[in-house]
């Protein structure tokens, strides 16, 4: 869950009131977010958890750390978050964005090389921002924040601010050898060309926080590039931008271009940016478009129509774009619908529903001829996409815990999954018969589910995990063996001899026949462990457990086609048993388990000083 | 010659060792030295007849015997007194395990409550039904490889039958368009949603995959007939990549529950869960939080106020499944779906006082501890 950084002085200048952090925490509790980390600067330093560059100067200032949920991009900032708290709180009016597209308009002519590797631009220009330091920080943190969520990590989406005043447009935002692109990256001071930049990146330079994203274009033959009519390098998208348009504390109109993979997070994400900080322009909330203006052969308007229903297609065609498109989205709701699924009771009047929308940013107005309300979804409200969505701002805006709660009448009967059942019933029958129950993990290294078994991998048998974060766990257990091995390992010394353990669960196993390729088998298997081996011991905890499920021993029925199963004994081939004392039971021609001493090999691999017997079985057998 | 130079010899030593309780200790200690006398320790014991007397030698016994019952011997004999401050001798027993027997329990109130248990034996699971059926987006970061394990071998599901039968084309066609283009009065998430993605296998991080698998089938079921409401559980393991800490595992088992019906409310839903948690010992003052769940919409975290560490824990997650979900399943429309998560290891860790997870699960556990643990009572 993404969290946003404030100073509490700031964010309460922001809401235009104080509070005491506990009505704050309650605030956050009513409107769904969470105040997670109360900190400072200094703090932060000290835990080690950030590197910062100059220790002496680390304030005590307080600061907010809230944790905001992930599909709410305009919260990602102190501007937004503020506005939806003093929308929610003080029924303050939520604001009006006001795109404006002039006679000449600022032009981006997008060239067909991008199309393979970036293919997407939009961009708006904001006038007239005046920026302090904390909404120049504010800025580049949002920037932050779009880039690693919606963004994902810069692969869907990147972000590029620049300073008008630097750069003549028109802009042409093109893909090109890598060789031929040179520019003064942002925070150095000589010019690079684009190889060079990559290896310095990699190589050189100290704590460079570009690493994680030099794999998105390394290889591009023609890398994404963003110039001006004078040839001046705004920026290499998704890397770096140049340092010639870099924004300052001066800057008085931003020019803003993002370029990525997706068209509709691409648009979620510009509009984000001019929502937030288009309040500090001379004309707060107006925003200037621009116009992205496609070479031969673009077939964005089919391609864009094939992705969305309603939403960020309008005004496009093959050849142009405006952009950003702000515009508000309309749902109609039926006030009953929105009671009923609440729960309100008894029932609101619509326009009173309408105010609880109001407070979510939605201003809503009631249809009375069509007895429908008409909701107004703002730009900002991106993750409102079904009437759903709007039924939970109601829950919200009325409050939770002001609902009346009541039970369903449904009868239905209760059902336990027979699989279940068993195992919790032989699971009684092994500890009755003086056995301790172990729980270890599904998840294995690789040797302790066949090497250190003694077993080989034929590659038929495991599942393989493709990206474990340790060793730990490389492969699914084919047996539950190694992990009861390992309990008693851990127990070694604690434990009077003789330690008897057992555990029931499933193990993974591949099976062509499935449609995922693979199945759970649910065993049991129990461990004795004494300065005596203890085969009879397992012997007659077999023996034990096929009485408890009414399967006879062979050998000792008279009339074997009176009973339905029997069980026999023959011997086994297992090599992580000892030979001449392991044995496998079969029911019905079909092995189903086997016991006997382990092979001191493995004793060894899971460093086990005394003797010990095993038994596993397939416990789906007794269904 | 020897000429007498004194009338007369003392012999002092000779007189002092005849004499020597006379003596100062320090000149005793002197001859002691000089290994000319010995300390010897004289002990003596005086005896006197006591109340037990007697001439005769008999044992005092530590336990009754066959013997004694048979020829009455028992009514003359004396028994050894037992000492009621040392432990008995340990019975030879097995044991269950802690959490398991917090699950037995957890079971036990599901199914008085009239809920099925669903079939969730199965931990690899193809990424169609973790989060595609449950309209989880493709570009999301639970599917990023840091939060989710991915496989190699199986590498991929087919995606043509599922538990409960045949999995139909046109319901993937569905799922496909909810994501990209919208539909069934939703907008969609407006992105390439692609196959290949889907049938990517996964240790499956939620058991919501089951039941998303559940009410597929029981919407096939109910094609042409009239609905029955449903009442589900489940628990089991699950699987996250996760960096691991005090609280966080690869593995634990989650609980679920899910409700099908007509009409069902928010309300209902937090009627539910007042319920619920109240079986389980943690209904005092429940509080519900807005939250945000892909699948779910509207979303609650669930907390209760914990009298031990004087505030509100976080016990639960619920929320009412999106249309999106549901509707491409064909389930009617007018039927709405609750569920609510929780874990099994942390309701445990809090009852028994745990602080590291791995106390209770995993092969460090400490047996001796285990097999103390006392029965569950909720």
């Amino acid at each position: 869950m993404p969290t946003v950084t404030v100073a509490r002085d700031l964010l309460f200048q922001y809401l235009q009131k104080s509070f005491s952090q506990h009505e704050f925490e309650d605030l956050c509790f009513d409107f769904g977010i969470e105040l997670d980390d109360v900190t400072s600067e200094k703090e932060i330093a000290a835990k080690g958890e950030k590197s910062v560059a100059n220790n002496a100067n680390l304030s005590e200032e307080v600061l907010y750390k809230i944790e905001v949920p992930a599909n709410r991009y305009d919260l990602l900032c102190a501007e937004g978050l503020t506005t939806a708290l003093r929308v929610f709180k003080f029924d303050q009016p939520a604001p009006t964005f006001k795109v404006v597209q002039p006679e000449n308009p600022i032009k981006i002519f997008q060239k067909a090389s991008t199309r393979e590797v970036r293919p997407y631009i939009v961009g708006a220009l904001l006038r007239g921002v005046k920026l302090d330091a904390a909404k120049y920080d504010s800025l580049m943190d949002l920037q932050d924040k779009l880039h690693q969520n919606i963004g994902r990590k810069r692969t869907l989406v990147a972000i590029g601010t620049h300073d008008y005043d630097t750069i003549k447009g028109p802009f042409y935002y093109d893909a090109k050898p890598q060789k031929d692109i040179r520019f003064v990256p942002l925070m150095e001071n000589r010019e690079f060309d684009v190889a060079s930049l990559f290896h310095y990146y990699k190589n050189e330079k100290p704590n460079c926080h570009l690493k994680p994203y030099l794999h998105i274009t390394e290889n591009a033959a023609n890398h994404p590039v963003i110039y001006d009519s004078q040839g001046t390098v705004l920026s290499l998208p998704p890397i770096i931008n140049g340092e010639h348009s870099k924004i300052t504390l001066n800057t008085r109109n931003i020019f803003i271009e993002c370029t990525g993979t997706d068209w509709t997070k691409l648009n979620i994400t510009l509009n984000t940016i001019c929502a937030m900080f288009s309040q500090y322009c001379t004309e707060p909330f107006t925003i200037e478009g621009v116009q992205v203006i496609q070479e031969d052969g673009s077939d964005l308007a089919g391609k864009l129509a094939q992705l969305r229903i309603n939403d960020f297609v309008t005004g496009a065609t093959d050849k142009t774009v405006f952009t950003p498109d702000m515009k508000e989205r309309t749902f109609l709701a039926d006030p009953a619908r929105l009671n009923q699924d609440v729960g309100i009771t008894p029932p609101i009047p619509a326009p009173e529903l309408a105010k609880l929308l109001s407070k979510m940013q939605m201003p809503t107005v009631y249809d009375e001829q069509k007895q429908q309300l008409v909701v107004s979804v703002p730009c900002v409200r991106s993750d409102v996409i079904h009437v759903c969505d709007i039924v939970e701002d109601v829950a919200i805006a009325y409050g939770y815990n002001k609902l009346i709660r009541t039970i369903p009448n449904c009868t239905t009967i209760g059902r336990a999954f027979p699989l279940n059942k068993l195992s919790d019933a032989l699971r009684d029958v092994v500890a009755q018969n003086g056995f301790s129950e172990v729980l270890t993990w599904a998840l294995l290294s690789h040797d302790e589910n066949f090497k250190m078994l003694n077993k080989n991998d034929n590659n038929d048998e495991a599942v393989i995990l493709s990206n474990p974060k340790t060793r730990d766990f490389e492969v699914a257990r084919t047996s539950l063996l190694p992990g009861i091995l390992k309990a008693l390992s851990s127990n070694k010394g604690l434990m009077k001899l003789p330690v008897r353990l057992f555990e029931v669960g499933d193990v993974v196993l591949l099976d062509p026949s499935r449609d995922v390729g693979a199945k759970n088998q649910r065993r049991l298997a129990a461990l004795y462990c004494d300065t005596v081996s203890g085969f009879e011991v397992m012997h007659g905890l077999v023996d034990r457990i096929m009485v408890m499920n009414n399967i006879p021993f062979e050998p000792t029925v008279r009339h074997l086609s009176t009973i339905q199963r029997s069980y026999s004994i023959k011997k086994s081939e297992s090599s992580t048993l000892l030979p001449s004392r392991r044995a496998d039971v079969f029911v019905k021609e079909q092995k189903v388990g086997s016991f006997g001493i382990l092979h001191p090999d493995v004793l060894a691999a899971f460093e086990l000083p005394f003797p010990c017997s095993m038994l596993e079985i397939n416990l789906e057998t007794f269904l | 010659r020897v000429k007498r130079v004194a009338a007369d010899i003392t012999d002092k030593t000779k007189a002092d060792l005849a004499n020597l309780s006379q003596l100062a200790p320090a000149a005793v200690t002197e001859f002691v030295k000089r290994k000319l006398a010995a300390k010897q320790v004289i002990k003596s014991i005086t005896v006197s007849k006591g109340s037990n007397f007697t001439t005769s030698v008999s044992k005092r016994d530590a336990d009754l015997s066959p013997d004694m019952l048979v020829d009455g011997s028992w009514r003359t004999r004396s028994f050894k007194s037992v000492n009621l401050d040392a432990l008995g001798a340990p019975p030879e027993t097995g044991s269950l395990h802690p959490l398991l027997k917090v699950r037995t329990e957890y079971r036990e109130i599901f199914l008085n409550l009239g809920f099925e248990e669903m079939p969730t034996n199965q931990f690899v699971e193809s990424s169609f039904w973790n989060f595609d059926a449950l309209f989880q987006p493709q570009q999301h970061p639970c599917r990023d490889m840091h939060d989710t394990f991915f496989l190699t071998d199986p590498a991929a599901s087919k995606l043509s039958v599922f538990d409960g039968g045949q999995l139909d084309p046109a319901y993937v066609q569905r799922v496909k368009d909810i994501h990209s283009t919208g539909g069934f009065g939703s907008q969609g998430y407006g992105y390439d949603w692609a196959l290949s993605e889907a049938k990517k296998n996964i240790l499956r991080t939620h058991t919501t995959a089951i039941s998303a698998q559940m009410l597929y089938r029981l919407a096939k079921e109910c094609q042409g007939k009239e609905f029955r409401p449903v009442k589900l559980f489940s628990i089991d393991r699950v699987f996250r990549n996760e960096t691991l800490d005090a609280t966080h595992l690869a593995e634990f088992h989650q609980i679920e529950g899910v409700i099908a019906d007509y009409n069902l409310t928010l309300g209902d839903l937090m009627g539910v869960l007042s319920a619920f948690f109240e079986k389980l010992g943690m209904g005092s003052n429940l509080r519900f939080k807005p939250a945000f769940n892909p699948y779910t919409e509207p979303s609650m975290e669930v907390f209760s106020f914990h009298s031990g560490l004087n505030k509100l824990v976080e016990v639960g997650n619920s929320g009412v499944f999106r249309p999106e979900m549901l509707l491409p399943m064909g389930l009617p429309p007018g039927v709405v779906v609750i569920a609510w998560g929780l874990s099994l290891e942390r309701p445990t860790m809090i009852k028994y006082g745990y602080d590291n997870i791995r106390d209770l699960v995993g092969p460090k556990v400490d047996l001796e501890m285990a097999r103390a643990n006392p029965i569950c009572r909720i």
